[in-house]
């Protein structure tokens, strides 16, 4: 067995490295080989010689980037070993987006999964986390703080739909992150018997395309385009955009829009405030705190490692708790997924 | 309770007040008695509940987490009820039925001593979520501010019952918590209620602008000219030893005014303009409109501040003289017995509104223009045969106005609005010139988010768009050097100091009045313009 798992896996300014296997995970410059482990900007960038991720990852990166992204790519089949020169690495189900995986690293009896991004409850759009058991856990901290518990994504689905009904003659615009948040709102909503067309912003078209073509099906979707230049062709409906447009000039085209987001961050009042969001959706693709400390537990890895997020507070209850916690100190992910 | 929660997190997110009558009106629909009564004590400030102390409250999540979680907790979110709501963590599952409704939460609070009480608090806190949890702490800390004022929520009543505002302000004040019968009567399942409160508050005549349109109609047979003097409107009503202040939308702030109450032995409904005086001697000195905002929005009013600032009250009209209504009464009758009945009144509290004679449009012009007094607004014109009608009828009164103040300013910084202004960098901040000529700096001296056209508005936040500096959040400073930026006119109605604002001066009612493309920031006005204009306002009176 390997005796310190940094030589298996440490952190580097171009991020997580594995010195045994001479490979990156979600480097945030470009290098020789990168593993990916879901689509999202700040993990998945463009410019690596050697790409490995699973199918829909790469198929994303092509959306985002051009089919020239990368020089070589390679799919990873979920759950199957892959050996990369003499390290063992498998791709497993992370719960955060489409085609978001976790990846299990392991060379001589020392297995360290790096989570990604990750959730744990019930996303349709998306396979749900599996738990891998481990030496060293990997885990994000984008909401840990005992202050972030997420409250039931069905419940602020229906608060969206109330508002709809309480204000027939506004359009609800709602933001969204253009991968993975988005279709999952639009999904949702179907879930909820929502079935009157969803207009979308032209950054979200090709990913909703590929998410239908994928077999989620998002319903009738519209671009949020005035042909005739009539406002109220808007009034009552509901429109998905990146969270920026909305504060653009763009969004002058819907009639006394009611500013939605859709965010783990609208569990803190003032962030909402800040942000001028009239109706804050509750609904994260990221752990809240319960379930991140909930996974350690299940997990119950050697030592766990923390990275971008709130790492202080998630290392202190690893220590209240016995777990041997570090912070990662890994620097240029933006929480983009949420 | 969680309807409650969910209505105040809407409430403070609405900034249009439009979006806030339908949440409130929707409120009203859903909800059973007493929580929906009980809810709009809570939004108007009506309702008093067992104080817990927010540190008694710290206390109980002392116990049930690690000190330094919290801290991290805290110190991310900022507020303290808002803090502990998200932290809450219980084990136990919540039932439905266990779940307390606001009535509970009321009641229970009402028959608790303090320690009772924090015990409540714990248990309640078990059992809601995270948004109610925040409602119940805000609630019981009396830390509640959601931004409706008592005059929307009546607003929102009118709205939900089909009724005009000015006949539930006329009943509230003989209403209590939770205000059955009044939901009653707006559901329209049993009658009006009776005003039951002694002294009740009638509601109040307003005037509209006069314009050109009208000017013909002004002729000294029909209508008299007062001045419009710039206090607070009140009401006051005494009726068999009851007596009270209103304001005009029926707020009652008797408690503010001891000076002028003490003084109210008569019998009857006066209307008038409170105001402030400044040094007395014998006679009635009026102090400027910032005196007067020294006794306004207090609780409690020190004897310091009722020996320096002492309130009087210059009356306008007679409502009701003695138990008889008088309201249908001609003007110029009601004006009569006003005269008869002032003359019983304490003279350093209350002073008749002097009629101001004219005998032609053309002199009213000219008093318009150079008002004896700088707290005058104007003039008001009444029709001699109006009747004190509730609202705001067109052609019995007429307010005119004299001429805003003008000033050029450079603007300085852009705020995005919200709403359907939200994608528009529509509030904005101007300043003035100050410091010695060779090396003129600016100094804000107000903000300003109407007065414009929608198309300057568009302009205005092209400007802030292609000029910005430096943005923080929903903030954005442009440039504003003397060669290149923008002046707006800016229009306001006075000045008062100020300690608040590094410019010391504060401007009341600022609006944009025209966007002056065509001059460069360096020929806007000089902060001495302002203090000269402060000066003589003050000396004047």
């Amino acid at each position: 067995m390997l005796k310190r798992p940094e030589a298996l896996l440490c952190s580097t300014p171009a991020g997580l490295y594995s010195p045994a296997g001479d490979f990156h995970i979600d480097p945030v410059r470009p290098v020789e080989r990168a593993l990916i482990t879901h689509g999202h900007s700040d993990h998945a960038r463009s410019g690596h010689h050697k790409v490995m991720a699973t199918q829909q990852t790469l198929d994303i990166m092509g959306l985002r980037y051009g089919a020239n992204f990368a020089g070589e790519t390679q799919a990873a089949e979920l759950g199957k070993s892959i050996e990369v020169n003499g390290v063992s690495v498998s791709f497993h189900p992370a719960g955060h987006v489409l085609g978001s995986a976790q990846i299990a690293v392991e060379k001589d009896g020392m297995r360290i999964v790096a989570s990604g991004d990750y959730k744990r409850r019930a996303d349709p759009t998306c396979l749900g986390f599996e738990p891998v058991a481990c030496d060293v856990f990997i885990t994000e901290a984008t909401f840990a703080l005992p202050v972030f518990r997420h409250p039931d994504s069905r419940d602020e689905i229906s608060k969206l739909l109330k508002s709809v009904e309480q204000f027939p003659e506004r359009s609800h615009l709602v933001g969204a992150y253009a991968l993975g948040k988005a279709q999952r709102v639009i999904r949702m909503l179907r879930d909820a018997g929502y079935d009157r067309t969803i207009y979308i912003h032209g950054a979200l078209e090709k990913l909703c395309d590929y998410y239908q073509s994928q077999g989620i099906d998002l319903g009738p979707l519209a671009p949020a385009t005035t042909e005739k230049g009539s406002v109220q062709d808007f009034a009552g409906a509901i429109v998905i955009g990146p969270p920026s447009a909305f504060l653009d000039r763009w969004a002058r085209r819907f009639p006394d829009p009611v500013s939605c987001f859709a965010s783990g961050w609208m569990r803190i009042r003032q962030r909402a405030r800040q942000g001028g969001v009239e109706l804050p959706i509750i609904l994260s693709d990221h752990c809240d705190w319960d379930e991140l400390t909930g996974t350690i537990t299940e997990l119950g890895p050697r030592e766990v490692w923390v990275t971008h997020g709130r790492e202080e507070a998630l290392v202190r209850w690893c220590e209240l708790n016995d777990f041997a916690a570090r912070p990662l100190h890994l620097v240029g992910y933006e929480d983009e997924g949420d | 309770m969680e309807e409650f929660a969910q209505l105040l997190d809407r409430l403070v997110l609405t900034p249009a007040r439009n979006g806030k009558l339908t949440l409130l009106v929707d409120y009203f629909r859903d909800t059973p008695d007493p929580d929906r009564g009980l809810a709009l004590a809570a939004i108007t400030g009506d309702l008093n509940i067992a104080n817990v102390k927010p540190a008694m409250i710290r206390t109980l999540i002392a116990e049930r987490m690690d000190e330094q979680l919290f801290a991290y907790s805290y110190d991310y979110v900022g507020d303290l009820a808002e803090t502990i709501s998200l932290v809450w963590s219980t084990d136990e599952p919540v039932r439905a039925n266990a779940v307390p409704t606001l009535g509970d939460v009321v009641t229970s609070l009402e028959h608790a001593s303090r320690s009772d009480a924090l015990r409540l608090v714990e248990k309640w806190l078990d059992q809601l979520d995270a948004s109610a949890r925040y409602a119940l702490l805000k609630l019981v800390t009396g830390g509640m501010r959601i931004g409706v004022s008592a005059r929307l929520a009546k607003q929102a009543l009118a709205q939900f019952g089909e009724v005009d505002v000015t006949e539930i302000e006329e009943l509230w004040h003989g209403l209590k918590p939770p205000y059955q019968p009044l939901f009653a009567w707006l559901e329209k399942t049993a009658d009006k209620p009776e005003s039951l409160a002694a002294a009740p508050f009638r509601p109040v005549m307003l005037s509209t602008p006069l314009e050109e349109p009208d000017y013909a109609r002004i002729n000294a047979d029909d209508y008299v000219a007062e001045w419009k003097w710039d206090g607070i409107r009140v009401q006051l009503t005494a009726e068999g030893g009851a007596r009270r202040i209103y304001s005009r939308t029926g707020d009652d702030i008797s408690h503010a005014f001891p000076d002028i109450a003490d003084f109210m032995s008569f019998e009857g409904t006066l209307d008038g303009e409170l105001l402030v005086a400044r040094s007395v001697d014998t006679a009635i000195e009026i102090g400027a409109f910032g005196d007067l905002q020294q006794r306004l929005n207090r609780k409690i009013v020190s004897a310091k501040q009722l020996e320096s600032h002492p309130a009087f009250v210059r009356l306008y009209d007679l409502l009701f003289d003695g138990k008889e209504d008088i309201r249908a009464f001609p003007f110029a009758e009601r004006r009569t017995r006003l005269e008869a009945f002032v003359k019983h009144l304490e003279p350093t509290r209350f002073d008749l509104s002097p009629l101001v004679p004219f005998e032609s449009f053309d002199d009213l012009i000219e008093l318009r223009k150079e008002p004896p007094h700088p707290i005058i607004e104007g003039l008001m014109l009444k029709q001699r045969s109006s009747a004190y009608v509730p609202g705001r009828p067109k052609g019995p009164w007429f307010k005119w106005k004299r001429d805003p103040f003008i000033i050029d300013a450079v603007l300085v910084y852009a705020q995005r609005g919200h709403g359907k202004r939200s994608s528009y960098y529509s509030d904005y901040t101007f300043a003035v010139w100050t410091g010695p000529e060779s090396e003129p700096h600016l100094v804000p001296v107000g903000k300003a988010y109407f007065g414009f056209t929608d198309e300057e508005l568009k302009q205005l936040d092209a400007f802030v768009r292609n000029n910005t500096t430096e943005r923080f959040g929903p903030v954005r400073s442009v440039r504003a050097e003397p060669e290149h930026g923008l002046v707006l006119e800016v229009a306001f109605e006075g000045l008062n100091r100020s300690k608040r604002h590094k410019s010391g001066v504060a401007m009341r009612f600022p609006r944009i009045s025209r966007l002056r493309w065509d001059k460069p920031p360096i020929e806007a006005d000089r902060l001495e313009t302002l203090e000269a204009l402060l000066r003589d306002s003050e000396t004047m009176g």
